[in-house]
């Protein structure tokens, strides 16, 4: 696809993303803040399965964590602070994934997958079993964060077209800040790790530093998601670190396409999407959703993203003349 | 004479029993090619594998410039001026040729814990990239997937990487296997011209190359060294042509 044709995608997806809550139903702008919530989950994950190779299955931990600390951070009867409450939330699922991943990043393959596994459960019934925050029925989250500045309110959380833009803008950083994280040394770093960690070391660099720093950045972002989740619900539940989100959220990762900066983004809105159609015909919806998931993993070993027509042009050469777009084709280039 | 880049004393390693490298006392200095040949399973890549950090030493010691660097890691032992070719092709595939070196070439900042700039961007590394390709001569196919390129082209990629790192101690493990007759004359001619500003040890089973480069020669044989010293000496001894270059039919020197 022309450069030009794709920035046109682009402007006509974002504008219509855009003026959608002006002419929506209420009920679909909760339901896309919601899809946009999870591209910044799946987007998360991706850097980590998509990129590095490092499969988890235990992402949902720094989600989970996340609406954790803002819940029992915000008072009952008021509401909390906007960037403070997202200034905790965010380090506290990030300090959380440098804990885990100090241990986790240590092991590849089969034994990443379960170690991850392990540790989201042990955060999963810690939360279930002890009435640190309610137990096995979550807490409420009686009023939204607010933003406050000297007395004006830019910002209501509760309004949901509000809350729309508030999320649709940190989903969009989020893609920009993954695009340029993966356009940077530290970038071509993870992606050269994912292909041969071992030629990597050789080469002097210190993989193990670099897949933690990933693992970071990574548990940071799905903390920010998992803020936004529970902001918009109001009520966080272990459900929220539990195994069957951090598996839907490898679904979406692995049927939009892994490696790929789109992939997330279609990802989630196609599975949450059929849900929601499949949930409108069937209580069996559940199987559908299944046979979709079958077909593309049979048919799309690239996922949704491998549908795209493929970027031409070339983009690998060194930037001799300026203005160049810059983009490698290597970080480009669906999962191998 | 010149400064000792590096050295072994007693250098072993074991392999659930069996003997890969058993004592290994050797040096190789700046501007000198030190050869080290010997047949299949003498140790030969074993012992590279140890020196690159690639694999710990059982028992014994690894110098470098004096400082000893025994069992130090791969990552640490690259950063003190060490780059390695490998025997079997060990390369980025998916990427470009570009790509392959350009990372190589990234290895020398003193981090690449950068998030914002654009790797593209730092000339330094970019231009180390392309000096490295065009050493061994792939200018032309700079911007390839590597594995779009042939056996011996790959065998040509997998040295610039090396290059790529500005090593001051080359270990190159079999760097011709596997390159055809024009690309093998050119990078024995680029070996040489490097060897003046270079410690190389290198093992090879091109006979020619190891005469037309080396200043030292070393056979191992299980394991051990069998003789060392200047090749001229070591090709007439008459163990080394029993146990290696073969009883028959070895050049002028044949008893």
């Amino acid at each position: 696809m022309s450069t030009r044709v794709r920035s046109i995608a682009l402007l006509v997806g974002l504008a219509l993303l855009l003026v959608f809550p002006l002419v929506g139903d209420r009920f679909y702008v909760q339901f896309f803040s919601k899809i946009l919530i999870m591209t910044i989950f799946a987007g998360s994950l991706n850097l980590l399965v998509g990129y590095t190779g490092l499969i988890s299955l235990g992402h949902a931990a720094f989600f989970g964590i996340a609406g954790y600390i803002l819940a029992l951070y915000s008072p009952d009867t008021a509401a909390a602070g906007l960037l403070t409450s997202l200034l905790l939330s965010v380090g506290g699922a990030a300090l959380l994934a440098l804990l885990i991943g100090s241990l986790v990043v240590r092991t590849g393959g089969i034994f990443f997958i379960m170690a991850t596994l392990a540790f989201a459960e042990m955060l999963f019934y810690l939360f279930h079993d002890t009435a640190i925050a309610g137990g096995s029925d979550g807490i409420y989250i009686y009023q939204r964060p607010t933003l406050m500045i000297a007395g004006w309110q830019p910002l209501d959380l509760a309004n949901i077209v509000h809350f729309y833009y508030l999320v649709l803008f940190f989903s969009l950083a989020a893609i920009v800040s993954i695009h340029t994280l993966l356009r940077s040394p530290f970038g071509k770093v993870i992606v050269g790790i994912r292909v041969n960690e071992q030629r990597m070391r050789a080469l002097g660099f210190h993989t193990y530093r670099y897949k933690l720093v990933c693992f970071v950045i990574a548990g940071a972002l799905a903390g920010l998601a998992g803020y936004l989740a529970a902001s918009q619900f109001g009520v966080v539940n272990p459900e929220m670190l539990g195994w069957h989100l951090s598996g839907s959220v490898l679904m979406m990762v692995i049927l939009g396409g892994m490696g790929t900066l789109v992939g997330p983004v279609l990802g989630a809105f196609s599975l949450m999407m059929l849900e929601e159609g499949f949930q409108s015909i069937t209580k069996h919806w559940q199987l559908l959703t299944g046979a979709v998931i079958v077909l593309v993993a049979l048919y799309l070993p690239r996922g949704f993203a491998g549908l795209l027509p493929k970027r031409t042009g070339n983009k690998t050469l060194p930037p001799r003349s300026k203005g160049g777009t810059g983009s490698s084709a290597a970080v480009d280039r669906p999962y191998v | 004479m010149s400064e000792v880049v590096l050295e072994t004393r007693d250098l072993s390693r074991n392999f659930e029993g069996l003997v890969a490298v058993d004592g290994v006392s050797l040096s190789c200095r700046m501007s000198e090619v030190h050869a080290v040949i010997g047949p299949n399973g003498a140790g030969k890549s074993t012992l590279i594998n140890l020196l690159s950090g690639d694999l710990r030493p059982s028992a014994g010691s690894v110098f470098l410039r004096g400082e000893d660097v025994t069992g130090l890691s791969s990552p640490r032992i690259s950063r003190l001026g060490v780059g390695r070719s490998y025997q079997r092709t060990n390369v980025f595939l998916p990427f470009t040729v570009f790509e392959n070196c350009r990372l190589a070439a990234q290895s020398r900042l003193d981090t690449s814990m950068r998030f914002f700039r654009q790797a593209l961007h730092y000339r330094a590394v970019s231009d180390a990239a392309m000096r490295a390709i065009e050493q061994v001569g792939l200018a032309q196919q700079t911007d390839k997937p590597v594995e779009a390129l042939s056996h011996g082209e790959q065998r040509q990629v997998e040295i610039a990487m090396t290059l790529a790192t500005n090593p001051s101690l080359l270990l190159l493990d079999e760097p011709l296997a596997g390159m055809g007759a024009e690309e093998s004359v050119q990078i024995v001619e680029l070996l040489r011209t490097l060897a003046s500003d270079h410690a190389i040890l290198l093992v090879e089973h091109d006979m020619d190359a190891v005469f037309a480069l080396a200043n030292t020669l070393t056979v191992m044989v299980n394991g051990a060294i069998l003789e060392s010293g200047e090749p001229q000496a070591v090709r007439s001894n008459r163990l080394v042509q029993v146990a290696y270059l073969g009883e028959h039919d070895f050049g002028s020197n044949r008893f």
